[in-house]
């Protein structure tokens, strides 16, 4: 039984597709990475399988439950953490976590072995109100409270958005343990460089899952040849290179260009065309590509269509 | 059950952890109760009038000098040269001008019916139709020693009079009679903003999203906001009862405790109303705008400041799903009144219906869905 399973799922906003057609499942044990741009339906997502919004067609099952019928029972067993921190600010890190827990019919006693790990780190400022916390200590009490009453499946919409890049790895790691406890984790990011941290990733963009796989086999499935420039006017070479026949695509990476080529050229090859264009390049590299990569040029190619 | 007790203790903590709201619920109010009442009089005090004197005779002196005694009564006096009284209505240096006219004292001593002309200001109704009556009850009292100095006749000339003995406020003190109402319209405006506040902002807050995805009921979410501001409620009437009784010693001729008793209903059918509110509104600037568009019908149709019995038929039954209204007048009765249960009986049904109505109508209203 999947801890997630959706089939077909399309939700519509004044004409405009929020969700169309999307289809995913996740595993118990398993993170799941939902990973697009803002706007790309991924909260709508989570608010239809957390049972807030119902979907205009499509089925969707969680913890083996239907969203629809048995939306009860699916309340029992979900853990929720919105994109927004919706804690009460002016209750205490102790209040806000007794109010969950009690809600659930539970007390923190009862399941302290699951938030034990994360509830420790913010254990020294538990006298504190929610709302006077930093970004990344409340994220670890929202964690906590999302997971106060054991949940199956976990749903955390956006959770290292506005976090820095510590507190981000810290919660990774968090995930990462909780996966080996047997809950199934549905996550969403729009940081294409976390996706290296879930076991599958789905590229979600306009509502519509471009493609969903492991980060490896996202990557592996990427076939170009891809190339890194870099260059002191970025701007010109990006003009240049665009109107080259070989020229796939020409994206600017921070201070690197991400060339894709049509066919297969080497690093001298690009470097002697470049200097035809008068330009002054640093270094040109084959690299690997990223996830980052692969969605922009999958978006684009989705663009074209 | 242990999860409303729960509920109910966080709204608690809630309430009492903001420095800001709390004494806004308790100072402002009584503050409200204590400056309305004591300002807020119907009370017509003093009336200017000019008397445009045509006559100048001993007579219309006489009659001058009279009204001039009048405590109530302001003699305005006139320019001489121009008689233009209605100048000084105009811009409203007078509210009453008396015309006496020539030949006002030979007329009657000839029994030729003199008559007086009084143009009256009707742009403050109250000042205009008090004051036109104490002017009248001085002439008429005038005209009637006069007769009695002129008549032949030795014996005394019937008259009727009239004695008036104001009952349930002997004294007729406006203080008693606004101070029950205002506490009555503070409790019910105070419980009614609270509520539709509350929810919004937690929808605002985003709050509401978290909630809205455990296995809370619906009725224990409205509860467990019900009864904290209803205890709050409660405890305004009764800071607001000592209050007034302190300040202005408003008699309590009835059971305070039945009017604790309605006012628990009165507050639930508000408290319902302001959920119902909350859940239409996305922020609070709607519900605050919503709750306003209530509490002023509710307020200017309550008969606190024009009884009920003077409006418009229409506007009578209007009346009816007005809680407001059934809470001055049981507050008044009450304790002005000495008002038992049965005599209060219609007060309380409609109560008991509105609240009802009100909150089945918030419990079916809330969505946890959005």
């Amino acid at each position: 039984m999947s801890a997630i399973y959706t089939e077909r799922i399309t939700k519509m906003y004044n004409k405009v597709h929020a969700l169309n057609g999307l289809s995913i499942h996740v595993d118990h044990g398993e993170i799941f990475g939902l990973i697009g741009p803002d706007g790309a339906g991924k909260s709508t997502f989570f608010r239809i399988l957390t049972t807030l919004l119902l979907a205009d067609s499509g089925m969707a099952t969680v913890a083996g439950h239907d969203v629809v019928k048995e939306y009860k029972e699916i309340r029992k067993k979900v853990g929720y953490m919105p994109g927004k921190f919706s804690l009460y600010q002016d209750l205490s890190v102790e209040e806000n976590l007794t109010f969950f827990a009690t809600i659930f019919g539970t007390t923190i006693k009862q399941n302290y072995d699951l938030v034990k790990e994360i509830y420790e780190q913010i254990e020294p400022f538990k006298e504190r109100p929610a709302g006077k916390l930093s970004g990344g200590m409340k994220q670890k009490l929202a964690l906590c409270c999302a997971l106060i009453h054991k949940p199956e499946v976990l749903f955390l919409d956006e959770p290292t958005t506005g976090v820095d890049t510590v507190s981000r790895r810290e919660f990774w790691d968090m995930l990462a343990s909780l996966k080996e406890k047997g809950i199934g984790i549905l996550v969403s990011t729009p940081y294409m460089d976390e996706a290296g941290r879930c076991d599958r990733i789905g590229l979600l963009q306009e509502g519509k899952l471009l493609k969903a796989d492991t980060p490896k086999g996202i990557i592996d499935g990427f076939k170009k040849s891809l190339y890194a420039i870099k260059t002191e006017s970025t701007y010109k070479t990006l003009l240049f290179l665009r109107k080259q026949e070989f020229t796939e695509s020409a994206l600017p990476f921070g201070e690197y260009i991400h060339l894709s080529t049509k066919w297969k050229l080497n690093e001298n090859q690009i470097l002697s065309k470049l200097k035809e264009g008068n330009l002054i390049i640093k270094e040109v590299k084959r690299i690997i590509a990223t996830v980052e990569d692969v969605f922009l040029d999958l978006s684009s190619k989705k663009s074209t269509i | 059950m242990k999860r409303l007790i729960f509920l109910i203790e966080k709204e608690f903590m809630q309430i009492f952890r903001n420095r800001t709201i709390l004494p806004m619920m308790t100072i402002l109010p009584i503050i409200q109760l204590l400056l309305l009442s004591s300002a807020a009089s119907n009370q017509v005090k003093e009336v200017r009038i000019s008397i445009d004197d045509r006559d100048k005779s001993l007579f219309s002196y006489e009659l001058i000098a009279k009204i001039d005694a009048t405590k109530r009564l302001i003699v305005k006096p006139l320019p001489l040269k121009s008689n233009d009284a209605m100048l000084a209505m105009q811009n409203d240096e007078t509210d009453i001008i008396l015309k006496i006219p020539k030949g006002f004292q030979k007329d009657f001593y000839r029994s030729d019916r003199p008559e007086l002309q009084m143009l009256v200001n009707a742009i403050n109704g109250q000042q205009a139709t008090v004051g036109a009556s104490y002017v009248t009850t001085v002439i008429q009292n005038f005209n009637r020693n006069k007769l009695k100095q002129t008549s032949a006749l030795t014996s005394p000339i019937p008259i009727f009079t009239i004695k008036d003995r104001s009952w349930y406020n002997p004294e007729l003190k406006y203080t008693h009679f606004m101070a029950t109402g205002i506490l009555a319209e503070l409790t019910a405006l105070l419980t009614i903003i609270l509520s539709a506040m509350n929810v919004v902002r937690e929808r605002e807050l985003g709050t509401i999203e978290q909630i809205n995805v455990t296995p809370i009921k619906k009725w224990q979410f409205i509860l467990g906001k019900l009864i904290p501001f209803l205890c709050i409620g409660m405890g305004l009437l009764t800071l607001g009862l000592i209050a007034a009784k302190i300040a202005f010693n408003i008699p309590m001729v009835g059971s305070v405790s039945l009017l604790f008793l309605y006012a628990f209903f009165n507050i639930v059918a508000v408290l319902g109303l302001g959920f119902l509110i909350s859940n239409f509104a996305e922020t609070q600037q709607q519900a605050i705008f919503v709750a306003f568009f209530f509490v002023m019908i509710f307020i200017l149709m309550c008969g606190l400041f024009t009884p009920i019995d003077s409006m418009p038929k229409w506007a009578q039954y209007a009346t009816i799903p007005n809680p407001l209204a059934h809470f001055i007048s049981v507050s008044r009765k009450v304790l002005l009144k000495g008002s038992g249960l049965y005599d209060i009986k219609w007060e309380f049904i409609y109560t008991i219906i509105l609240a009802f109505i009100f909150n089945f109508l918030a419990v079916r209203t809330y969505k946890k869905t959005i």
